[in-house]
């Protein structure tokens, strides 16, 4: 473990990509299997060892250390596994045990049960000194925080082993964790990884956003950019998984989409839920308010199935009947994908949609209207571009269309975590529910903690500082003296909210030091919005 | 019968010795103060008499050029206030000249620690155990996470980080006053004989510590190297303002460090963009606070900055009578 504490501590105080990168590398060609398997697995959130929580931890401390004294050291750092790490009291007769392999802190953290983890814990943590225990209590409970996306360690990977990372991709989310065929194949020179008849992902083709520029729709074909998730559906030795644009198993809660295809295949989709609030009844799709109930669970039940059923809009094939396609160019794959929709229940698919127009002018007239049928914007895509990995220049953009904006009274304010612990980074706003000038009082709106510069954010923390009202824990409720101009991309009913509105996307536009609170919106001019 | 200590009153500017009219560490000018040490969330200029150790009012003319009104008060020296009021100064530990203040009326003996810690320091006289009735202590890092390592640890992975980076420097933030002379001094215990190079805003501190018999061995300005690569392998030491400051940029792919007790937290290294936390602090730890109060023992605790909550929980945990005191103007983000 004291080699995983140590990348850990140093990826935690590097910046730079590169470094990351060596770091990650140099201890991965280091380190023996399957601990480096494990500590791959770690860094990109791969384990999970559902009988240790946070909570679990945060109650050992409470055994050991006083609630109060225990609140405030959280508080102020800002990370439970951070905090246990430093008050964890350090056994006075530590008799040295030597240290305990990454692959035999993870066989443990695997045998424990929720009744067994508050005894067997403890003896592990004893065992560490701070930075070992953060380790420990890291890998236990998942999210390392360390900047290391799965990208960036597949990259690691990679470069550790000098092999193609479109490679590492895709027999990585084919295996589980400590990944031995994937180690076996680029550090040892066996065969790559037999993974005929796994329905694996493959990496997804992304898009740029379309700046200030324009596209000659000659070269370039448009879509609808549906407001739903972005999926992989793979089909392979009998088996259909869904996956999610990270390279998630999304199967399990979407089982209707399990048994409807009918040929092994890969394709590229929007996943959807029945109803008109996108493309109208023609359209068929509920806001993303809906589909949202759906995600996340590990079981759906009838109702839920047969209340907000599932589909898929198709955009893209990768592969079919056998056939890679990726190498081919947009038009031919479009073509095989509309010759395929008939092979398909439509019950479960249908057709992303072209969406002509004369020049690109009159598209952006179209673009103008998608709002009111809650669409985020359009796709275009070069008719001939091949699909490929990553975001490359010039092959597809997404342009979405302009955001809603409303002015808004900052009421709350948050610390943030992890880097921002110190900073109140998170605010609450609200929007007038009659005239401020007749004692109309704020209703909260929404929550945004993005949209301003690492200079203004420390403007906006003084603030909140000097016009702090009420404190409750980590939050403070301010004066109401601030506007922010919010910007988001939609708004709907929500229960959940006292306004009984719930904003998509909300983050701060601008801070508007300039403007009086009373002059701030009024909930009726969110509600006007609204399209459910 | 006046009421027993009313005449020590903590106002939010600082501590009011009424029967003598003397402020001790005030933020703002008054005619009589009673300065604990250099710092400048302590130490002003513009009042009419300062009372402080003669190092920590050659500080305050150095930075503050307050010349007038000095009067030097030596270590142990008992100096009478007026009002039956009389202070004596007893080392805290925390920087060259930092003293605790003993405050003595009618029978009553009241501490006002300043800044201290219990931790060895070459730079300066350790802190010394007083009786009193009640302790006025600091609370900066008054939070249980604290504990400050021992600082050869500290010293010994900077000079690693040396070693490894023969190409780069490390470059160390550090206060302009007391740190920066205290790592320099524990660089050249550890043997370390090369040249540190400054910032321009440590030299003249660093030379008045020399005048105070406080070796730090070669020193050169940052500004006098004849090229980039002179300051390459080497240690430079600059104030926590430069690190991220366009001044560094002369620098050879300098290496951030920052020698502070807050770099115990890990989200704080983040926020500086520092790749090399030293936790190295002035003041007192969690231990040490606890540890002294338990060793000095006061009939009551009262605890002026930081992290006060914590430290009076504490208090009370321990059945000790304690007190927080809402000053204003105190706190440390760069130690």
């Amino acid at each position: 473990m004291e080699e995983f504490a140590a990348l850990l501590d140093a990826l935690v105080y590097t910046t730079s990509r590169n470094r990351k990168l060596a770091l990650i590398a140099a201890y991965l060609r280091s380190q023996p299997d399957p601990d480096r398997g494990w500590a791959l697995a770690a860094l990109t959130d791969g384990l999970d060892f559902p009988a240790v929580k946070s909570s679990t931890i945060r109650n050992l401390m409470m055994e050991r250390v006083d609630p109060l004294l225990w609140a405030l050291s959280r508080d102020f750092v800002g990370d439970t596994a951070e905090t246990a790490s430093l008050l964890w009291p350090e056994p006075a007769d530590a008799a040295p045990q030597g240290d305990l392999s990454v692959a035999e802190v993870v066989e443990r953290l695997s045998a424990l049960t929720r009744t067994t983890a508050p005894k067997e814990l403890p003896g592990l943590l004893d065992r560490m000194d701070a930075n070992g225990r953060y380790a420990l209590i890291k890998l236990a409970t998942g999210g390392m925080r360390v900047g290391v996306s799965a990208r960036l360690a597949k990259t690691a990977f990679a470069q550790a082993f000098d092999v193609a990372v479109e490679e590492v991709e895709e027999y990585w989310h084919a295996l589980a964790p400590p990944y031995a065929e994937l180690f076996a194949w680029a550090a040892n020179g066996a065969p790559p990884p037999d993974l005929a008849g796994v329905p694996r992902f493959r990496p997804f083709m992304l898009a740029h956003p379309l700046e200030d520029g324009e596209v000659d729709l000659k070269d370039y074909a448009a879509e609808w950019k549906w407001d739903g998730i972005r999926v992989q559906l793979v089909r392979a030795g009998g088996e259909t998984r869904v996956y999610s644009r990270s390279g998630d198993d999304i199967s399990a809660s979407f089982p209707e989409l399990l048994t409807v295809l009918p040929m092994d295949a890969v394709l590229d989709g929007e996943l959807l839920v029945r109803g008109t609030a996108q493309g109208g009844e023609a359209g068929g799709a509920a806001s993303f308010n809906a589909l949202q109930q759906r995600l996340g669970r590990k079981t759906v039940s009838g109702k839920m199935l047969k209340e907000a059923p599932a589909f898929v809009r198709l955009y893209d094939v990768l592969l079919l009947d056998g056939t890679d396609w990726r190498d081919h160019p947009w038009k031919s794959r479009r073509a095989t994908l509309e010759a395929l929709m008939p092979r398909l229940p439509a019950s479960h698919f249908d057709l992303s949609a072209l969406v002509e127009a004369e020049d690109f002018a009159a598209l952006a007239a179209i673009r103008d209207t998608a709002r009111d049928e809650a669409i985020e914007g359009l796709m275009l895509k070069h008719r001939d571009s091949p699909y490929v990995a990553g975001r490359k220049v010039a092959l597809w953009y997404k342009w979405k269309r302009d955001p809603l904006l409303i002015d808004c009274v900052v009421m709350y304010a948050q610390r943030g975590s992890g880097k921002r612990s110190s900073f109140h980074s998170d605010f609450t706003f609200g929007c007038w529910d009659g005239d401020p000038d007749s004692g109309a009082e704020l209703l909260p709106v929404g929550k945004a903690y993005t949209g301003f510069t690492d200079a203004e954010l420390k403007q906006l923390d003084k603030f909140v500082r000097q016009n702090t009202l009420n404190r409750f824990g980590p939050v403070r409720e301010v004066k109401r003296e601030l506007v922010f101009e919010v910007a988001f991309d939609s708004v709907h009913t929500s229960k959940r909210h006292k306004s009984g509105l719930a904003m998509r996307f909300p983050r701060i536009h601008r801070i508007r030091w300039d403007k009086p609170a009373h002059e701030a919106d009024r909930i009726e001019a969110l509600r006007a919005l609204i399209k459910d | 019968m006046t009421a027993p200590f009313s005449w020590i009153r903590p106002e939010p500017w600082g501590i009011h010795i009424v029967p003598a009219d003397i402020w001790v560490d005030p933020s703002r000018a008054v005619p009589r103060a009673l300065v604990t040490h250099g710092h400048a969330d302590h130490a002003r200029g513009g009042h009419g008499t300062t009372i402080a150790t003669p190092a920590t009012l050659a500080i305050m003319e150095l930075r503050y050029n307050t010349r007038e009104g000095a009067v030097a008060a030596a270590y142990g020296e008992s100096v009478a206030l007026g009002g039956g009021v009389s202070a004596t100064f007893i080392p805290a530990g925390h920087v060259l000249g930092s003293s605790q203040i003993l405050l003595e009326h009618a029978g009553e003996r009241v501490i006002i620690t300043g800044d201290y810690k219990r931790a060895p320091d070459p730079t300066c006289a350790p802190f010394a155990v007083t009786p009193c009735d009640i302790f006025i202590t600091e609370a900066t890092f008054g939070l249980p996470v604290f504990t400050h390592p021992p600082i050869g640890e500290e010293i010994g992975k900077l000079l690693t980080a040396r070693d490894e980076n023969p190409d780069a420097c490390i470059l160390v933030g550090a206060y302009a006053l007391g740190k920066a002379q205290r790592v320099i001094a524990e660089l050249r215990a550890a043997g370390h004989s090369d040249t540190i190079w400054l910032h321009g805003a440590m030299e003249a501190m660093c030379r008045l510590y020399e005048e105070h018999g406080v070796a730090l061995g070669d020193l050169r300005l940052v500004s006098d190297a004849p090229s980039k690569d002179a300051m390459r392998g080497a240690i430079v030491i600059a104030p926590p303002s430069a690190l991220n400051d366009r001044w560094s940029r002369r620098l050879p792919d300098p290496v951030t460090a920052m020698a502070s007790g807050w770099m115990r937290v890990r989200a704080r290294a983040r926020q500086r963009g520092v790749e090399l936390p030293l936790i190295i602090s002035d003041h007192a730890d969690w231990n040490e606070l606890t540890q002294t109060i338990a060793r000095v023992n006061p009939q009551e605790t009262w605890i002026t900055h930081g992290r006060e909550e914590a430290l009076l929980r504490w208090c009370e945990l321990s059945q000790r009578r304690a007190r927080a005191l809402a000053l204003v103007g105190y706190e440390d983000e760069d130690d």
